[in-house]
């Protein structure tokens, strides 16, 4: 491997490939699988208390009374946090300085609007004590009646959906092109709250130091984080001391800070000493976000021989009663297939739950279900095999908007993934394979389809007087390989080997990574760092071109290459010097480079940016007990550069299960009397196990995207579950002839009931 | 979780002394009671930890032939036990089909058969709930019942007993050994359980201090070995509380209907025996439509308790599959996922 | 009242004065011992993260009562490794790839270990399946997890038809 960088910034020059595109192993596997990796719960601070949440059993109302001496009286509580004797806040939760900031709870009012909101925090010597502190409480409550359901409360359309988009948006005319179909169909389509469920509880360890706070807790936004809660606390953000080196999970539910983690830090503000706050598994079903049920209407009209003329697609979503997030759940049928009319309308309920936010894929999961599942009903009444309804139905330019794509791939995804799953082979008509042992066979198939999207985010890069290299970005690492492919990006920025370079990552006193999120993060700090490297070689060839001593001088920066810790000459590569040569006979120790990683808006304005896949799926379904198993499944998806193909393909194939688990197994089931979560706990809310997972097969064709940003980096963190969800779905229906439109499917739907 | 008491006799007698005291209970792992008491479902004030009585811990084969369980062996013990897999294949089967691995290296044969309902109203503190708090009411009634009993239960409580290891103890007559502080008693397996009726607090025949010391399978249940199976519906493949699970054993002779066993679970509150059906069972040919007809008859007093209506027609395809299972033959090797629909199918993942 | 319980962790004989019965091992291990490798996603047996050996055998340490298991021998993730050498099942989950966050990773790892100790798997990925299904990885790497049990089976099995 010979890392190398042309000091030249045109990316068709760059030539990465000597880091960047190696399946490596993760660099962070070996603490992972020794136990030495520190999660925000495994720190012990000398001092540490313990605090425990009390949570409300009520979903709507006030809490009139806490048995606070109960809960003192117990041994080893040390105190008890209540609205009323809570440290102040220097703001207001129920503020909104800016759009990210989500309202929460931290004590500001006996009010209560969701069941498991807190109510109270016992503090104890033990996590023994608080936790029975907090059972000693004994609220009680005036409740009035919960609002529960996408009946619960009059509709209304919201003011905009996911972050700013439009609530109505028509392209052409629907009503129209249904008219002029030959073949329609309406179809309703449901989806049940998510809850992120990530296996690490939010948690966090807060110590103060006088003015200075230091904290403990996973963060999918580190700097965004320390900005909020400088401003709840009225200090200096400088004063404020982000850890957040591994995340156990994100999936969205760390992306926003939460009201438990400010009451961590109120706790220890009030007793003046650490405190450790972990959330029990069942507080999770409230202030952390989750998300919103849908209730999705799809209308599709289509010529007799397939030709789609007009997709309308409606989502009823829900927000909670005092905070607005709205689920954008129709809004992948802008992108996917070529409809000449394509409308999307919302409406929306107020529900007495938290606030829904952003889970894996927001939008695009459970939109994709439906539009995947109505696509093919649509094929089914044209009589076409699936892949070749949507083949025909392909969009060459983005259908909204007539944008061309950056880069589309997604005929090749087509074209490879239905080879290797063998779907040729399909017979067109349902439930009409069975295997020996009499079991339903069906297949079914999906596209897959996420926004290339790209954040704000900043690096430095560092070349040291030994040569080796220092790259710092306060980006994420939620599983999804930060540490490892950020690494590599940085090693090639600074054309060094992996090993010569230092990562650092996870604090918010690191240059502003901006968020994991979006599936933009890798796109976003991976520009990042590979401008900073840019800049920090730059700096060295100018140290070296205008030194008379250097071989390299005269050459002028765009007549120098950076090769394997080396300045060579771009037209004679035997003439160069080593990066600590130079910087020992300029004096130094150390030379740095600042660089960002930002959208381009032109490149924006003038393309569609999305990922695609295809991905296939074989399910088995007992023809008379209704139990589902998919059997098989095959993921091909263009993304646009891949940094890490090993853990792409880990990124992927996690994907393609939530997409079982969305179109078989999770559900948060609600009492609709109490609004309290009947299954909050990993017993009875379904995710996948392992023996509800096939060897999946997931691979990445190859896509060259010059648009989306220097490096070609579209993402994959979320793409997985589009299209995935679907096609179970989808083979469900061709396994069993019955389609189910209430997702998740259950045994009571397919049960023979003669 | 409350504070308790903490005592770890040493000895059956010492345990029963011990857990006189009001509010005590015995603790075995503790893999359905911590879980309780971390839930604050229930409180007790006195823990009596008896895993370290050594004389529960056995298994062994009586003169008579029967074999007797004590109450602390392990679940996982229990079934990978070759020759008490061999002879009662079902129980080993539901046995294997429950909880996790790590969950049957802990639980108890005892502890297996006092757990409680998973009934999400009985488990919410908040929510009113009979066998929790008598009185209360029962809000499963009219919330989220989609798994509850369609057998067997009242208007004061239509949860459902969990226990996968039950069902086909009790298909196959196992014997309850219970000691007290006065005597030693044995009660039916079937009978240990009792319905709801207005009392669903009161969930067994065991009286307060009673433990129970050991589970007999009658000698006669290894009669049944060559055709016994242990199938279980489940939402996810594993990993899961049966939506309801069958235990059937049949003996067969000239491909005629001697005996037959049948057992249901997720059901009712108890393990649901089905003695019409196995009466019905008896000198009939193995064939579809017999046990069809058997099926009818242990689902005759079904009836919905709420949103839970296809489970009637569930267990009735499931006794069918079952019976077919078990006359088809005991697997010679325990499938690879036990009591599963899909575990008659060799490979059916694509292991590329 | 304090209780006295003796127990070796990771081969290291502890005796521990316990103020509090309501001490879970898991609890033990992480709050008290500082051992945090054993990880808790649920506190309820519902999740696999807290699996660690006991006499090896692997339980959810989150449901058993630390004074239950007075003169055992617990081992942890953090015992797995004999030195700088990994563990097989250690090194195969690197190699492929059967983590992501992480979180869940000690727990799989010691029940794969529990797994190959209990024999019952064999090579067939189904059973191993079965076998790992009380491990929840909400990334969901389940796939190269199999992968890396069967990869470390069969190293151990080599190392053990060497030694013979």
């Amino acid at each position: 491997m010979t890392p190398e960088l042309n000091l030249s910034r045109d990316p068709a020059h760059l030539r990465h490939g000597s880091n960047i595109g190696q399946p490596l192993s993760r660099v962070d596997g070996l603490a992972k699988v020794t136990g030495r990796a520190t999660y925000a719960a495994d720190n012990n601070p000398p001092g540490l208390l313990y605090a425990v949440l009390a949570v409300s059993s009520v979903a709507r109302g006030r809490v009139a009374a806490l048995d606070v001496a109960a809960a003192k009286a117990h041994p080893g509580v040390v105190e008890v946090m209540t609205q009323a004797n809570r440290p102040p806040l220097h703001s207001d939760p129920d503020g909104k300085p800016n759009p990210f900031s989500f309202r929460f709870e931290a004590l500001q009012n006996d009010r209560v609007r969701y069941a498991n909101q807190p109510i109270a925090v016992v503090i104890a010597e033990s996590l023994e004590a608080a936790t029975e502190g907090a059972a000693l409480l004994a609220p009680r409550y005036e409740a009035e009646p919960a609002r529960i359901g996408l009946d619960a409360d009059a509709a209304y359309v919201p003011p905009v959906v996911g972050m700013g988009m439009p609530a109505e948006q028509r392209h052409g005319d629907v009503e129209a092109a249904f008219a002029a179909s030959e073949k329609q169909i309406t179809a309703i389509y449901e989806t049940p709250p998510h809850y992120h469920n990530a296996m690490e509880p939010h948690a966090i360890v807060a110590e103060w130091q006088g003015d200075r706070l230091v904290i403990d807790t996973p963060t999918q936004g580190l700097v965004m984080m320390r900005a909020r809660l400088a401003e709840l606390f009225g200090i200096a953000p400088d004063n404020i001391l982000i850890r957040s080196p591994f995340l156990g999970g994100g999936f969205g539910g760390k992306g926003l800070m939460a009201g438990p983690q400010v009451l961590g830090i109120l706790a220890a503000k009030m007793v003046g000493r650490p405190v450790k706050l972990v959330a029990r598994r069942e507080q999770l079903y409230g202030p952390f976000g989750h998300r919103s049920p849908t209730k999705q209407t799809l209308r599709l009209g289509a010529s007799a021989a397939g030709q789609l003329a007009g997709i309308h697609h409606h989502a009823r979503i829900a927000t909670s009663s005092f905070e607005d997030f709205y689920e954008a759940a129709a809004h992948v049928t802008h992108t996917l297939y070529a409809a000449p009319a394509i409308a999307t309308t919302y409406d929306a309920v107020r529900m007495d739950t938290g606030t829904p936010l952003f889970v894996r894929a927001p939008g695009l999961a459970p939109g994709s279900i439906a539009l995947e599942s109505a696509v093919d009903e649509m094929a089914e009444a044209c009589g076409l095999d699936p892949l070749a309804f949507r083949v025909k139905n392909y969009a060459e330019v983005e259908p909204s908007t007539g944008k061309p794509f950056s880069s589309k791939a997604l005929r090749e995804c087509y074209t490879q993934g239905a080879e290797r799953f063998g779907w040729w082979e399909r017979p067109l008509k349902a439930r009409t394979m069975r295997d020996k042992d009499g079991f339903l066979v069906g297949w079914g198939m999906g596209t897959a389809t996420f926004h290339a999207l790209m954040f704000a985010g900043q690096a430095r890069a560092v070349i040291r007087r030994d040569g080796s290299g220092v790259v710092e970005s306060g980006a994420h690492d939620m599983g999804q390989g930060a540490w490892t492919a950020l690494a590599q990006v940085a090693a090639d920025s600074l054309a060094l080997e992996l090993d010569q370079v230092t990562f650092k990552a996870g604090t918010s006193d690191l240059p502003d990574a901006g968020i994991a999120g979006g599936s933009a993060h890798t796109a976003t700090v991976g520009t990042a760092i590979h401008n900073a490297g840019a800049a920090v070689i730059a700096r060295l060839a100018e140290l070296a071109t205008s030194d008379q001593r250097s071989p390299l001088f005269g050459a002028g920066n765009a007549g120098v290459i950076a090769r394997n810790g080396r300045l060579i000459r771009r037209d004679d590569e035997g003439r160069g010097e080593s990066y600590a040569d130079i910087l020992a006979r300029a004096g130094l120790d150390e030379v740095d480079g600042s660089g960002s990683g930002v959208p381009d808006p032109a490149a924006n304005e003038q393309y569609a940016m999305h990922s695609h896949g295809a991905v296939f799926a074989e399910v088995k379904v007992d023809p008379d007990l209704g139990q589902v198993r998919v059997t098989r499944m095959v993921g091909a998806f263009a993304a646009g550069r891949i940094i890490n193909p090993k853990l792409v393909k880990s990124q992927l194939v996690g994907g393609m299960i939530w997409g079982i688990s969305l179109a078989l197994h999770e559900e948060a089931v609600t009492d609709r009397r109490s609004g309290r979560i009947m299954n909050a706990n990993l017993g009875e809310y379904h995710v996948p196990v392992n023996a509800d997972v096939p060897a999946i097969e997931a691979f990445t064709v190859a896509e060259h995207d010059p648009f989306v940003n220097p490096l070609g980096i579209k993402g994959v963190g979320e793409i997985g579950i589009t299209g995935s969800a679907g096609a179970v779905a989808n083979a469900v229906a061709h396994a069993t002839g019955v389609r189910i439109r209430r997702f998740p499917v259950r045994i009571s739907d397919l049960v023979r009931r003669a | 979780m409350n504070r308790f008491d903490y005592v770890k006799p040493a000895t059956v007698a010492e345990a029963i002394a011990a857990a006189g005291a009001p509010g005590a209970a015995y603790l075995a792992s503790g893999t359905n009671l911590l879980d309780l008491m971390k839930g604050n479902v229930v409180r007790p004030e006195r823990l009596v930890d008896i895993t370290q009585i050594k004389e529960l811990t056995r298994i062994e084969t009586l003169d008579n032939g029967d074999v007797r369980i004590g109450a602390l062996v392990r679940n996982a013990d229990l079934a990978y036990d070759a020759s008490f897999a061999r002879d009662f294949p079902a129980v080993a089967e539901a046995l294997l089909s429950g909880a996790s691995a790590q969950l049957r290296n802990a639980a108890t044969v005892g502890g297996n058969l006092l757990q409680r309902t998973r009934c999400a109203y009985f488990y919410d503190t908040a929510s009113a709930c009979n066998k929790r708090a008598p009185g209360s009411g029962c809000d499963a009634r009219d919330g989220e019942n989609s798994q509850h009993a369609v057998l067997g239960w009242s208007d004061a409580c239509i949860a459902t007993n969990p226990s996968d290891f039950c069902v086909p103890l009790a298909a196959f007559d196992a014997v309850v050994e219970i000691e007290g502080s006065s005597s030693r008693r044995e009660v039916a397996l079937e009978a240990l359980h009792l319905l709801p009726g207005s009392t669903p607090e009161r969930e067994g025949v065991l009286n307060p201090g009673e433990l129970i010391v050991a589970v007999r399978l009658p000698a006669a249940a290894r009669g049944f070995a060559r055709h016994a199976r242990y199938l279980k519906v489940r939402e996810r493949n594993s990993y899961a509380f049966a939506v309801v699970s069958a235990a059937a054993g049949l003996v067969i002779e000239n491909g005629s209907i001697k005996q037959a066993r049948l057992a249901l679970g997720g059901v009712a509150a108890k393990p649901w025996r089905a003695h019409d059906a196995e009466a019905l069972l008896a000198g009939q040919s193995a064939e579809p439509e017999v046990f069809e007809h058997a099926a009818d008859a242990a689902l005759r007093e079904a009836k919905p308790s709420g949103d839970n209506a296809y489970k009637i027609p569930l267990a009735r395809q499931l006794i069918v599959r079952a019976l077919a299972a078990a006359a088809q033959g005991t697997p010679s090797r325990m499938p690879a996922l036990p009591a599963s629909p899909f575990s008659a199918v060799p490979g059916a993942l694509h292991d590329a | 009242m304090n209780w006295t319980v003796r127990l070796t962790v990771n081969g290291e004989p502890h005796t521990l004065a316990l103020d509090d019965p309501r001490v879970t091992l898991l609890d033990l291990l992480r709050e008290r011992l500082h051992l945090s490798g054993t990880k808790k996603g649920c506190d309820r047996g519902q999740c696999g993260a807290c699996t660690v050996l006991v006499d090896g055998r692997r339980i959810n340490s989150c449901l058993t009562l630390a004074l239950s298991l007075d003169g055992a021998a617990i081992t942890t993730i953090e015992g797995l490794a004999q030195g700088d050498q990994l563990h097989p099942v250690q090194e195969a989950f690197i190699a492929h790839d059967a983590l992501q966050c992480g979180f869940c990773t000690p727990g799989q790892i010691m029940s794969a270990v529990g797994l190959l100790n209990e024999g019952q798997a064999g090579d067939d990925p189904e059973r191993v399946r079965e076998g790992m299904s009380g491990n929840l990885c909400r990334c969901s790497a389940y796939v190269g997890i199999v992968e890396a049990v069967l990869d470390a089976q069969a190293t151990l099995a080599g190392e053990k038809e060497r030694a013979a």
